[in-house]
């Protein structure tokens, strides 16, 4: 029970932030925040453990939520079925995705590419295809009531969000402490060094994907629950792909806490830059790319372990 | 006799328009501790990466333990009990010694607790035991070089293959690394192993293969062998050995 300890105290943290957060402006960013986390979860599996750095998270984040949205709006698929059917989705277009380009060998700068190529041509396709509503976009008809898993109020879907983003805590942790993460560490640390020692290199980064893809994919198919709309700029667009790698590099990459971290940090930061200069357009954006730069060049274990480090040298120094 | 636990038949590995092993035949039988020795670009390691699976063999058959394994890839090949060192060492930087050393024990250990206490255990054995949870980054290289060893024998092989273990450590060191791969011999693991350090060599193996830009040009006890007017000339160039039998160096 020990590994989780911190997990536990870190959900009832949330959970205490939730229930103070009465305003609807608070409760929406938070809601925004968790979701990007939940999405970052995904991606800090197989780029933080397994070093498998995608440009194109989008593609599962986007398949969920055009799964989640077009069951729902042409088919009138129950709401919660939708849901697992957006997740069962992503985690199938992370098959595809992992099995060409990881069969075909590709790694660095070339599997950020091929995913990044495959996310752009998703949107594109989206933004045309009949069945996704075109350059319009899907909505999903508006009937608040919990059968539709649709509320009034912002609350219930930070609470939803915060169990989902626990168990993605709980989840990684697993990962951490099983035999799969060990080899997908090992993976990411040498590859032939890995095969040398039995690990199916292939295999467990296939694996790795479709974990990660289904992750990235239940934060996709929330965020067209919770807006009710998508379209092919927000499903499929590049801002997903970057802000699911940026919260776990920010936050700490290959750790338990790391896209929870960056995220609500990345959130905090960007709220206050639109505050104190909310009146230069694009300013906040420059002061964004400030940060990252910034945690780049002081904390490259990102900004849990810089509180790592901190508190160590402290102890070092009280001792 | 028993069965062989490897036999290479016919092996040719080109690189290109190089042929870094030729049509290279052995029988390995069961336990004991054989070399490989010969000069710098004889494709020593070639024919290590051919009997590991991280290289595919142009022609000819790896047979092991009574199949054929010659084209399984590496992973495979470990799960039938091959284990490798690498001459540069490999090590999981970002992982403790005991981790790394885990990622072997895996293996045949599914469960993290047995696995963990497994490669405690090994690390202890190959003199890593003070050092479980020093980051393998922090590691000096004869450390390293025990880790090698410590993962690879983490998988349980029955071939262990070591490439040039005893490479780039001091004469003190070496001398704390024999007693290791004797230790692994008594196990019952059959030990293959690259080295350059001669007097090693002579007292740890019994039998010794040389190769030669990519052929094996002779074998048999130590002491034979280092004497075979071929191996001398492969190291030494032609005519070293009749000027070394006229007993004069010079010329």
């Amino acid at each position: 029970m020990r590994p989780y300890l911190s997990i536990v105290i870190v959900a009832l943290a949330l959970a205490a932030l939730a229930s103070l957060a009465h305003s609807n402006t608070l409760a929406n960013s938070l809601v925004t925040a968790t979701i990007i986390a939940l999405a970052g979860y995904g991606w800090n599996l197989l780029g933080g453990y397994g070093g498998q750095y995608s440009f194109g998270h989008a593609a599962f984040f986007g398949a969920a939520a055009y799964v989640d949205a077009v069951a729902q709006a042409r088919y009138g698929v129950n709401a919660y079925a939708a849901f697992v059917l957006a997740t069962a989705a992503a985690a199938l277009v992370g098959v595809v995705i992992g099995y060409l380009s990881f069969r075909a060998g590709l790694r660095g700068s070339y599997f950020a590419l091929i995913t990044l190529a495959f996310a752009e041509v998703m949107r594109v396709l989206a933004n045309a295809a009949g069945i996704t509503g075109g350059a319009a976009g899907t909505l999903i008809r508006l009937a608040p009531s919990p059968s539709h898993f649709q509320f009034v109020g912002r609350q219930p879907y930070l609470w939803i969000v915060l169990v989902l983003v626990t168990l993605a805590m709980i989840a990684t942790r697993a990962v951490e402490r099983s035999r799969f993460g060990a080899y997908l560490v090992a993976v990411r640390e040498n590859e032939a060094a890995a095969r040398a020692l039995g690990v199916d290199a292939l295999r467990v980064k296939l694996q790795a994907i479709v974990i990660s893809a289904a992750l990235t994919g239940l934060a996709g198919a929330l965020y067209a629950q919770y807006f009710l709309f998508v379209d092919a700029s927000i499903a499929f667009g590049p801002w997903i792909s970057i802000e699911a790698l940026a919260a776990p590099i920010v936050g700490g990459l290959g750790t338990v806490f790391g896209p929870l971290v960056g995220a609500l940090a990345l959130d905090g930061f960007g709220e206050a830059a639109h505050a104190v200069a909310g009146r230069t357009p694009g300013i906040e954006l420059a002061l964004y790319g400030a940060l990252l730069v910034l945690v780049v060049a002081v904390a490259r274990d990102g900004l849990q372990g810089l509180a790592v480090r901190f508190f160590a040298a402290r102890r070092a120094g009280a001792a | 006799m028993t069965a062989p636990l490897l036999v290479l038949e016919g092996l040719t590995k080109r690189f290109g328009g190089l042929t870094a092993i030729d049509g290279v035949s052995l029988t390995l039988p069961c336990g004991g501790v054989t070399g490989i020795i010969g000069p710098n670009g004889a494709g020593k390691t070639t024919l290590f990466s051919l009997i590991a699976g991280s290289e595919r063999a142009n022609t000819g058959r790896v047979l092991f333990d009574g199949g054929d394994v010659t084209r399984l890839p590496a992973n495979a090949r470990a799960v039938r009990g091959i284990g490798r060192t690498f001459q540069i060492t490999q090590p999981f930087a970002g992982m403790s010694v005991r981790e790394n050393v885990a990622v072997g024990a895996y293996l045949r250990h599914a469960r993290r607790n047995d696995a963990l206490a497994r490669a405690a255990e090994i690390a202890e054995r190959v003199g890593l035991g003070g050092r479980l949870d020093a980051p393998a980054a922090s590691l000096t290289v004869s450390a390293r070089k025990r880790l090698e060893v410590a993962r690879a024998l983490a998988t349980e092989p029955k071939l262990l293959l070591l490439d040039e273990i005893l490479a780039g450590l001091n004469p003190s060191e070496v001398r704390e690394f024999a007693p290791v791969v004797r230790a692994l011999s008594a196990q019952g693991i059959t030990v293959m192993m690259i080295e350059h350090v001669m007097h090693a060599v002579m007292n740890l193996c019994a039998h010794l293969y040389v190769l030669a830009e990519g052929r094996l040009i002779a074998q048999g006890p130590p002491a034979e062998v280092t004497r075979d007017p071929l191996v001398i000339e492969s190291y030494l160039g032609k005519g070293a050995a009749a000027r070394l039998a006229r007993g004069g160096g010079h010329g």
